[in-house]
């Protein structure tokens, strides 16, 4: 769930207010957004994406709040990585080169697993694969 | 609805965020009508395959290839699809999607071509809603659609919500509208689901429409317990019990014999996954190609490959679930007239028969069920024009307009009572006569609760709606899942464990204060009619 916004960071465009899907920020006077309703967050961590200054931080569990030391954060290196990472933060192409091999891995994956039974299970009917379980 | 705040008008109203929706208006957009969007949350973020990463159904218009894709799908779809559909979704997509090239950064495909099936979600919805501005489209973000307005003569006039972000009510008048509002997953914190609670099946049901397949409402997502990911990391893990004990668990590719023994094993103490397995370039890569699914594992702790966390199965209800409302013809119009529905909230049967179809295929459906929606949309609009000045009666009930005295609701237990019946392993893996009858019986008692003493205004009709949509669709999914007295394809009955022949038809349901089901008997003909010629 959403954890903690960096005011010294937040530049009050109010980007997560409206990126949020679930609403759960709102816009107040002083210019740093809110976390109003942490009850609707969904964890899906839309809002550090959407946020042009890295001022936002998405706690891993989307069932319990948990308490987060801002200090300790911005070492841990977490801040603004995940908009790194999508190379959201610069306008350099290739950040997709990667991305046709999702199909694959997914199904190498899933052919990791179908062998692995096969082997365990020499002596049973084959694998039944009529409702083959697509991913 | 009190008070009516903010109007508008429009050729053409889509309600919904998402591709089905943001497709829909580019097409409409396309044929000249003048659209206007509405989206519960922000179109880019909103719904499922924004924080997901979907491949379309992708196959070349080479000779034969095409009529064996469809014919591999159509043994697959336990005679419930529509070959002409399928065809149609692959050549629609194939063409559509190079479209986007100026809005969407499309990459190598690692053979020296370009890789237009895969596309990632965030950047994908964030091309659609640049492309859907691009068009003409009036976007109109945090939105919710609460209920639509009907003539007198039964076509749809438009729809009435609440603007979230400026707290004022909106009524917004149409020639046609489009629901492209997702399916529902009962709020199973599923990634990026907490917005598909149904809404357009309960609006449109309150209007005159008729739903489909809702009995294939079974699937789920295996993600970290804790927290709801994309599944690319998990197809290849091992699974263990609390004490070490490895768990034997049949592969993703076995289907449902994979999701019952892990349910199974759930039901009796934690599960915990150990991906040493999984492919070692995946591992390497992972971040460059999902960085979402990584992210919350390093912010916990874990090493995500090495250590091993608790899983469990997320529901997916109608996502990956098949059901949604009835089409009754090619533009996607639904049982109203000037009342059409793509992606989700229509029903995938078309496509996908009584599976899943998986996401290729889905998406492949949102993308054309979206375009062919908009241009019936258009259409509608030219034909029969706005209509704006006539009379409109809102016609939304559960939520909105009790029938009785209006007193407090424990909405939180009542949603926890819907996803015990809607999306708890054992009710919907192993379903029987005797836990559907009791489902049913419990249903209807919280729906009667809804709608006779639910009142919301302002904001709180947002939530009071979205209640209102979960618990009427898990009635309509138990009520179907009753009906169907066999095991069909996702739809898996305890007491009825073999496939019915005399079943080989779709399942319309329906019906608010009565639920009620019939076969749709006559799509049940054209397979056999050409199987026999």
């Amino acid at each position: 769930m959403i954890a903690h916004v960096f005011a010294d960071r937040c530049t009050g465009c109010n980007d997560c207010v409206s990126a949020c899907p679930t609403h759960v920020f709102d816009p107040t006077p002083g210019g740093v957004p809110v976390i109003a309703r942490l009850d609707q967050c969904q964890t899906c961590f839309m809002c550090e994406l959407y946020c042009p200054a890295d001022a936002l931080y998405v706690a891993p569990d989307q069932r319990t709040p948990e308490p987060v030391d801002p200090e300790a954060l911005l070492t841990s290196g977490q801040v603004g990585k995940l908009r790194h990472d999508y190379g959201w933060d610069r306008d350099a192409p290739g950040q997709l080169a990667e991305f046709w091999r999702l199909g694959p891995l997914l199904h190498e994956g899933a052919e990791i697993a179908a062998r692995r039974h096969a082997a365990r299970h020499r002596d049973d009917a084959p694998l039944d694969r009529s409702s083959e379980h697509e991913i | 609805m009190a008070g009516s705040g903010v109007t508008a008008e429009a050729d053409v109203l889509i309600i919904g965020g998402g591709m089905a929706a943001t497709w829909a208006a580019i097409s409409a957009a396309r044929e000249g009508a003048e659209v206007l969007l509405v989206d519960k949350g922000f179109v880019g973020t909103s719904g499922v395959t924004a924080t997901g990463g979907p491949n379309h159904w992708w196959v070349a218009p080479e000779p034969g290839l095409r009529d064996a894709a469809v014919e591999a799908r159509y043994a697959r779809s336990y005679g419930l699809a529509d070959r002409e559909w399928m065809a149609r979704i692959i050549d629609t997509t194939w063409r559509t999607l190079p479209e986007l090239a100026g809005y969407y950064p499309f990459d190598t495909d690692g053979r020296g071509g370009i890789y237009y099936s895969g596309l990632r979600g965030p950047e994908y919805l964030r091309a659609l809603r640049r492309y859907a501005l691009a068009t003409g489209v009036d976007i109109r973000d945090h939105h919710p659609a609460l209920e639509l307005l009907l003539h007198p003569d039964g076509s749809v006039a438009g729809a009435a919500g609440y603007a979230r972000l400026t707290r004022t009510n909106w009524s917004i008048r149409a020639a046609s509208v489009v629901l492209a509002t997702g399916g529902c997953a009962f709020r199973s914190g599923l990634i990026g689901s907490d917005t598909n609670t149904g809404d357009g099946y309960l609006m449109a049901t309150e209007a005159g429409a008729v739903l489909s397949g809702m009995e294939f409402s079974t699937a789920y997502s295996l993600s970290p317990a804790w927290n709801s990911t994309r599944t690319l990391p998990y197809p290849s893990a091992r699974f263990f019990d609390a004490d070490g004990n490895e768990i034997d668990v049949p592969p993703p590719l076995s289907g449902a014999a994979h999701n019952r023994a892990l349910a199974s094993a759930m039901l009796a103490g934690p599960v915990l996954a150990d991906l040493g397995d999984a492919p070692a370039l995946l591992k390497q890569i992972l971040p460059r190609i999902q960085p979402a699914s990584p992210t919350p594992f390093k912010r916990k702790g874990i090493d995500l490959f090495a250590d091993r966390f608790e899983v469990k199965l997320y529901g997916e209800g109608t996502i990956r679930g098949t059901g949604g409302l009835r089409i009754i013809d090619e533009d996607c119009q639904t049982d109203v007239p000037g009342l059409f529905a793509a992606g989700d909230a229509a029903t995938r049967e078309l496509i996908a028969g009584a599976t899943s179809g998986g996401g290729a295929q889905n998406s492949a459906w949102a993308l054309t069920s979206g375009l062919a929606a908009g241009v019936g949309a258009a259409a509608t609009a030219r034909h029969r024009g706005r209509r704006a000045d006539g009379p409109a009666r809102p016609v939304g009930g559960a939520g909105l307009r009790p029938t009785s005295l209006v007193r407090p609701i424990d909405e939180r237990a009542l949603v926890k009572e819907v996803q015990d019946q809607a999306i708890a392993y054992d009710k919907v893996l192993w379903r029987s006569d005797a836990a559907l009858t009791a489902s049913q019986t419990l249903l209807d008692q919280l729906w009667r609760e809804i709608a006779a003493h639910r009142q919301a205004d302002g904001l709180d009709q947002v939530g009071a709606r979205e209640v209102a949509a979960m618990t009427a669709t898990a009635r309509w999914c138990t009520a179907a899942a009753l009906a169907r007295t066999e095991s069909r394809g996702m739809h898996l009955r305890d007491d009825f464990p073999d496939l019915d022949p005399a079943q080989e038809h779709r399942l319309l349901v329906g019906g608010l204060d009565r639920v009620w089901t019939r076969p749709d008997i006559a799509v049940d003909t054209r397979p056999r009619m050409e199987a026999v010629a």
